[in-house]
C-alpha cells in the first residue's frame, strides 16, 4: 500500500476541515488533561513521599503501646536509638474557661525534642522552645480546635485539675494531614504536667510512644531486627521510615488511581462526542469517498485517509489536552489541600504525559472507528446516483469488533490504573449500564415528545420540538454526554446527604445521641446526677472490664513464645491454622449482662450465660471467624492478673452504627462484677445548648470523664465529606465541562445543515426573532432533558444505595438538583445560542449563493 | 478481442419488497480505439447500464468483460484496481474531490498507480485542456466548463484504455458544451483510446461511430 500517499490525501483532505476537525478532537482535551493532571499529581506525590519519608514519622522509628510493659521490655525501649522523644496520648474533654467552650480532644503529653524531622508549624514559632523546655505549663493547640472553641494563643485551656497557657497554634504536624486535626484536634502539653491533671486514671484509653532519632546513616529496619520479635510479642508496635512510606505511598496511590477512573469517564464521555462527530463528518464526506473508489482507491484505502486524519487530530488534542494537564496539577495540591500529610512539589511527569497522549490517540481512533468503518462500505455508484445509500445500511461485523475492542481498552485502562482485574470489570459494566441507561432514558424521551406531540401550540414550539428528533439530530448523544455529568454531580450531592441521613437516624427517636464514658465505679452516682440535673434521661449504663485474651482451646501466645527467636516472621503472620498472634497483643473491653441489646441479634448458640460453673461468652460473629474459633472453644482471659476460662456460647450481629456501645465479647451477669472496672453512660440531649451545659458541668466536676455527642460526630462527617466531595467534584466537573464541548462541537458541525434551513425558514417569511427562538426552545429543551436523564438515573442509583445498602429511608432533598438542573439547562441554552450566532446573522443570500 | 464485451445483461433492485428490472437482456461489444454512445430517455437504465460496463455496480445476471477480464466475478476492491488500470470516467457533474487543488485532483489516478512524476504529469495535461495556470484553484473557484476541463485531464491521466463518459455536457451552456466535447474528442483521438458515451444528446451521439438505444431497460437496435 502507498502509505505516502495516505499520509499526503489525509493531508490534503483535511485542509477545508481542519478547525473543524481540531473542534471534535476538543472532546478529548479535557478528559486528557484530567487524567494526565491527577497522574502527574500522582507521580509527584509518590517522589514527595519518597523525598520526605522521615518527615512523615517526625523520626527515624517509632514504638508505640497500650499496656505497661514490663521492666525489661521498658529498659529495651531505652536502649534504642541515639536520642528519643516520649508522647503519651489518650482523648479527654478539654475546656476554655474563658469562652466556657468544651470539646472531647486528643491530649498529648510531650517529652524531648520531638520532631527530630520536618517542620512543625506553630504560630508564633517561639512557643516551640518555650514547649520543649517544659518550664511552664504551657499548651500547643491544633488550629482547628481553637476554632471550634473560639479560643486563641494568650487564652488558658484546661485539662482536668489544670490549666495550661497556650503558647502557640498548631498549623501542622509532621506526618499528619490537615484533615486529622478535624477528626482529633490535639492538645499538646509538656509530659511532666500530664500527672497533675488527673486524667491518667484507670480505664482511661492511654497509648504510648517512644519517637527515636538514630545516627545518620543507621539501617533502622537492620537495627531493631534483633529485638523486632520480642517488640512485637509485648503488644508493642514497629513503625519505621519504610513502613510509613509504604503505607502513605499506598493510600495515596490508590486515591489517585481511583481518581484518574474519574477522570477517565470525561475522557471516554469525550470520545462519545468525537465518534458523533466523526460520523456526521463522514457523511460529509461520502461523495468524495465514492469519487476516489471510481478512480480506483480500496475501501480499505479510503478509509485509512479519514482514520489518518482523526488519528492526527486526537494527537494534536490529546498533546494540548496533556499540557493542560501539566498545569491543572499545580493547582491539585490546593484541591487535595487538608488531605496531604505533605508537602508536594510538582513537576513535569513524563510518563503521565506520555501515557495520557498514548491514552488519548488510541482511544479516540478506536471511537472514531465505529463510524469510519461505513467508509469501507461506500459504492462508487454513488458518483452516478447521488441518492444511492444502500451500501453504508446493512450489517457489519467490524463493527463488534470495534465495540470489543473499546471494551477491551476500557477495562484494560481501569485494570492498568487498579490493579484489580474485579474492580475493572466493575468499571467498565457501571459505566456500561449508566450509558446504556442514558441512551434509554434519552430515546424514551424523544419517543415521548413525538408520541405527545403538541400539534395545538404555536409554531416556533412546534417547530423546536420537531427538531429534537428530526433526521442526524444529534439529541440522544448530547443528552448522553451531558447527562453524564448532571449525574455525577447530583450523586455525589445526593449520596453525600444519604451518609449524613444515616448518621442521623442513628440516633433519631428515643436511641442515645451522647455517650458519657470513662467512668469510675465510685463517680456513677455523681455523674447520674449531673445528668439528671440537666433534666436528661440515662437510657443505658454499661459496666466495662478490660482484659487480655491468653488462650483459645488452650494454645497460646506462649505457644508463639517457643518458636526460634530467629525464625521468620512472615511464617507467623501466614501460618492460618493456630490463633492469629494479634489476638493476644490487644486489649479486650468488655461487658456483662444476661440478654441482648436493641443493637444486637442473635446469629447462633446463645447469649451469654452460666451453666454447671462453665462462663459461656457471646463473641461477635465476625470477630469469631478472625479468631479462628468456633462455639464450643475455650478462651482463656487474664482479667487484670486473675485467669478465666470461658466458653464460647454464641455469636450475634452487631449494628455498629449506633451512638453507643458495643461489644465483641460479652460475659454473662455474675462473673466480673468485682474485677476493676468503669462506665459509660448514656443520654439524649435534645440540642446542642444542652449538650454543651453538661460537657461544661462534667468537665469541672469530673474532669477525666469524657463525652461525645452525634452533633459532634456530624460535623466532623459533613466536613471530611464536605473535603472529598470538593476533590471528586473537581475532578468530575471535567466531565461536565466535556459535555459542554461536545455540544458545542456538535452545534457547530450541523451549522451548515442549520444554516439552510434558517434561510429557508426565512425565505418563507420567518423573522429573526422566530428563528431565534427556535434555537432558543430547542437547546433548552436540550439541556432540560440531559438534566433530567442525569437526575432520573442519579435519583435510581441513590435510592437503591439507600435501600440495599444503607438500609436507610430514602429522602431527597430537591434544592440541590433544582440547582443542577437550572445550571445545565441554562448553560447548554447559551452555548448553544453562542455557536448558533452565525446562523442568525448571515444574510440568506450569502447561503443560497453557496458561500455558506 | 474486444476492449469491452457485454452478454446478456440483467439488473434488477429490490424496492418496497417489490423487485423492478431495469436492465433486461442487454448484450454488445465495443473493440478498442471505437467510439460508442448509449441513448435513451430519462429513466431508462443507461446510466446503469454505463455503471455495470465500467464495474461500479454488479449485474444481477449476465455477464461484463472488460479488457477480456470478467468483472461480476471480481470484489469491489478488484474492481478498483481494474478501474485504476484500465478506465476513465467523466460525469455529468464533474465529481472533483472538492478539498483538493485541480492540480492534485487530477494527481489521484497517478498517485493511486504509485506512479512516479505525477506531478509533471498532471501539469502538463492541465495545460493541454488549456488550464496551465489554474492548477492550485479549487473546485469551488473554477466555472463550470473548467471543472469539466480538469475532469478530463484527470480521465485521461492514467493513458485508459477505454474512457466512461455519463452525459458530459449535462452541466454546461452550448458554448462551453462545444467546446468541451471538441476536446475530448481530440484527446481520446490523441490517446487511441475507446470512448462509451451515454448521452440524450442525439447531436453529441452522432459524433460517435456506434449508437445503441436504451428503452425500457431493453437494448432497441444495436
Amino acid at each position: 500500500m502507498n502509505t505516502s500517499w495516505l499520509f499526503k490525501m489525509a493531508w490534503r483532505d483535511s485542509r477545508r476541515s481542519r478547525q473543524r476537525l481540531l473542534l471534535f478532537m476538543s472532546a478529548i482535551v479535557l478528559g486528557i488533561a484530567a487524567l494526565v493532571a491527577i497522574n502527574s499529581f500522582g507521580d509527584n506525590l509518590a517522589r514527595s513521599i519518597d523525598e520526605q519519608a522521615r518527615e512523615l514519622l517526625g523520626a527515624d522509628l517509632t514504638l508505640s503501646w497500650s499496656r505497661t510493659p514490663t521492666k525489661r521490655i521498658q529498659r529495651l525501649l531505652t536502649s534504642i536509638g541515639q536520642d528519643r522523644a516520649y508522647e503519651v496520648a489518650f482523648p479527654s474533654l478539654v475546656s476554655i474557661p474563658r469562652t466556657g467552650g468544651v470539646r472531647l480532644a486528643q491530649v498529648k503529653g510531650l517529652e524531648g525534642r520531638f520532631p527530630y524531622y520536618g517542620d512543625w508549624e506553630v504560630e508564633p514559632r517561639s512557643a516551640i522552645a518555650t514547649f520543649r523546655r517544659a518550664d511552664q505549663q504551657v499548651a500547643l493547640v491544633d488550629d482547628a480546635l481553637l476554632v471550634q472553641l473560639g479560643a486563641q494563643p494568650g487564652d488558658s485551656v484546661r485539662l482536668g485539675e489544670l490549666s495550661f497557657l497556650i503558647a502557640g497554634r498548631v498549623e501542622k504536624t509532621p506526618g499528619q494531614a490537615a484533615i486529622a486535626a478535624t477528626v482529633a484536634p490535639t492538645v499538646f502539653v509538656p509530659n511532666r504536667y500530664l500527672a497533675g491533671t488527673g486524667l491518667l486514671q484507670r480505664g482511661s484509653r492511654v497509648s504510648y510512644k517512644y519517637y527515636y532519632q538514630f545516627a545518620p546513616g543507621t539501617d533502622v529496619a537492620r537495627a531493631i531486627r534483633p529485638v523486632e520479635r520480642r517488640l512485637e510479642r509485648a503488644g508493642i508496635n514497629t513503625d519505621t521510615v519504610a513502613d510509613r512510606k509504604r503505607q502513605t505511598g499506598r493510600a495515596f496511590g490508590d486515591l489517585t488511581k481511583y481518581l484518574s477512573l474519574v477522570a477517565f469517564v470525561a475522557l471516554l464521555l469525550g470520545c462519545v462526542g468525537v465518534a458523533s462527530a466523526v460520523q456526521l463528518y463522514v457523511k460529509e464526506k461520502v461523495a468524495s469517498v465514492a469519487i476516489l473508489r471510481t478512480l480506483g482507491a480500496s475501501g480499505r484505502q479510503a478509509m485509512l485517509i479519514y482514520l489518518l486524519q482523526t488519528a492526527i487530530m486526537g494527537l494534536i488534542g490529546a498533546t494540548i489536552g496533556a499540557v493542560l494537564g501539566s498545569v491543572v496539577q499545580l493547582a491539585l495540591p490546593q484541591v487535595f489541600g487538608r488531605f496531604l500529610p505533605i508537602a508536594v512539589q510538582t513537576t513535569l511527569s513524563v510518563p503521565a504525559v506520555m501515557s495520557g497522549i498514548g491514552t488519548g490517540v488510541l482511544i479516540s481512533v478506536l471511537f472514531a472507528l465505529l463510524p469510519l468503518l461505513s467508509i469501507r462500505k461506500v459504492s462508487p455508484l454513488r458518483t452516478l446516483r447521488s441518492a444511492y445509500e444502500a451500501d453504508t445500511a446493512g450489517r457489519d461485523p467490524l463493527r463488534w469488533l470495534a465495540y470489543g475492542l473499546i471494551l477491551a481498552f476500557i477495562i484494560g485502562f481501569a485494570y492498568w490504573q487498579t490493579r484489580n482485574l474485579q474492580l475493572a470489570g466493575w468499571f467498565t459494566g457501571g459505566l456500561v449500564v449508566a450509558f446504556s441507561v442514558l441512551t434509554a432514558v434519552s430515546l424514551g424521551l424523544i419517543w415521548l415528545v413525538r408520541r405527545l406531540f403538541p400539534t395545538a401550540w404555536s409554531y416556533v414550539w412546534r417547530q423546536s420540538l420537531a427538531n429534537l428528533y428530526r433526521p442526524n439530530n444529534q439529541t440522544v448523544i448530547l443528552v448522553t454526554a451531558i447527562g453524564l455529568g448532571a449525574f455525577l454531580i447530583a450523586t455525589l450531592y445526593l449520596t453525600q446527604g444519604l451518609l449524613l441521613s444515616r448518621v442521623e437516624l442513628s440516633g433519631s427517636g428515643q436511641q442515645p445521641n451522647m455517650v458519657l464514658f470513662d467512668i469510675q465505679n465510685e463517680q456513677i452516682a455523681g455523674v447520674r446526677d449531673a445528668v439528671r440535673e440537666q433534666k436528661l434521661p440515662i437510657l443505658q449504663e454499661v459496666p466495662v472490664v478490660t482484659m487480655r485474651l491468653t488462650g483459645i482451646n488452650g494454645r497460646s501466645s506462649a505457644a508463639d513464645t517457643a518458636k526460634p527467636i530467629d525464625q521468620p516472621q512472615q511464617s507467623a503472620r501466614t501460618d492460618t491454622t493456630g490463633p492469629p498472634p494479634w489476638a493476644f497483643t490487644r486489649e479486650y473491653r468488655v461487658t456483662y449482662r444476661d440478654s441482648l441489646i436493641s443493637s444486637e441479634k442473635p446469629a447462633s448458640g446463645q447469649g451469654p450465660y452460666q451453666a454447671n460453673g462453665n462462663v459461656y461468652i457471646s463473641v461477635e460473629k465476625d470477630f469469631l471467624s478472625r479468631l479462628r474459633a468456633k462455639i464450643g472453644d475455650t478462651l482463656d482471659f487474664n482479667v487484670q492478673g486473675l485467669p478465666l476460662q470461658t466458653i464460647i456460647g454464641g455469636t450475634r450481629e452487631v449494628d455498629w452504627n449506633r451512638v453507643q456501645t458495643n461489644f465483641l465479647v460479652v460475659f454473662p451477669a455474675g462473673v466480673l462484677e468485682q474485677a476493676p472496672q468503669f462506665r459509660v453512660l448514656m443520654t439524649r440531649v435534645p440540642d446542642n445548648q444542652t449538650s454543651a451545659r453538661l460537657q461544661r458541668v462534667l468537665v469541672s466536676r469530673f474532669p477525666n470523664v469524657s463525652a461525645i455527642d452525634l452533633g459532634l460526630i456530624l460535623k466532623t462527617l459533613d466536613e471530611i465529606l464536605g473535603q472529598i466531595s470538593f476533590v471528586i467534584r473537581f475532578m468530575a466537573l471535567f466531565s461536565i465541562l466535556t459535555g459542554l464541548l461536545v455540544l458545542s462541537s456538535s452545534v457547530v458541525l450541523s451549522k451548515y445543515q442549520r444554516l439552510r434551513e434558517s434561510v429557508l425558514l426565512r425565505t418563507l417569511g420567518a423573522s429573526r426573532k422566530q428563528i431565534l427562538q427556535i434555537t432558543a426552545i430547542e437547546y433548552g429543551l436540550l439541556g432540560f432533558l440531559a438534566a433530567l436523564s442525569g437526575i432520573l438515573l442519579s435519583i435510581a442509583g441513590t435510592w437503591s444505595l439507600a435501600r440495599f445498602v444503607f438500609e436507610v429511608p430514602y429522602q431527597i432533598d430537591p434544592l440541590p438538583l433544582l440547582v443542577v438542573a437550572t445550571t445545565v439547562t441554562v448553560l447548554t441554552l447559551l452555548i448553544g445560542l453562542f455557536n448558533s450566532r452565525d446562523v442568525l446573522a448571515r444574510s440568506p443570500l450569502d447561503v443560497l449563493r453557496g458561500k455558506g | 478481442m474486444s476492449i469491452l464485451r457485454v452478454e446478456d445483461l440483467t439488473r434488477t433492485y429490490s424496492s418496497g419488497g417489490r423487485d423492478l428490472t431495469v436492465l433486461h437482456g442487454v448484450s454488445f461489444a465495443i473493440e478498442p480505439g471505437d467510439t460508442f454512445s448509449i441513448v435513451g430517455p430519462s429513466g431508462s437504465g443507461k446510466t446503469t447500464l454505463l455503471g455495470l460496463c465500467a464495474g461500479l455496480d454488479r449485474a444481477t445476471s449476465g455477464s461484463v468483460y472488460l479488457n477480456d477480464i470478467r468483472l461480476d466475478t471480481l470484489n469491489e476492491d478488484q474492481r478498483a484496481a481494474i478501474r485504476n488500470q484500465y478506465v476513465g470516467f467523466i460525469f455529468q457533474n464533474f465529481q472533483l474531490l472538492p478539498t483538493l487543488t485541480a492540480l492534485e485532483n487530477v494527481m489521484v489516478p497517478l498517485e493511486l498507480r504509485g506512479e512516479k512524476g505525477a506531478k509533471q504529469t498532471a501539469q502538463s495535461l492541465l495545460e493541454r485542456v488549456g488550464l496551465g495556470q489554474r492548477g492550485h484553484h479549487y473546485p469551488t473557484q473554477l466555472s463550470g466548463g473548467e471543472q469539466q476541463r480538469v475532469s478530463l485531464a484527470r480521465a485521461f491521466a492514467n493513458r485508459p484504455k477505454i474512457l466512461f463518459a455519463d452525459e458530459p455536457t449535462g452541466n454546461l451552456d452550448t458554448d462551453t458544451s462545444a467546446t468541451v466535447i471538441d476536446l475530448l474528442f481530440e484527446l481520446n483521438r490523441e490517446a487511441g483510446t475507446t470512448l462509451v458515451l451515454v448521452t440524450h444528446d442525439l447531436d453529441l451521439a452522432a459524433k460517435t461511430n456506434r449508437i445503441i438505444r436504451i428503452k425500457g431497460g431493453t437494448m432497441a437496435n444495436g
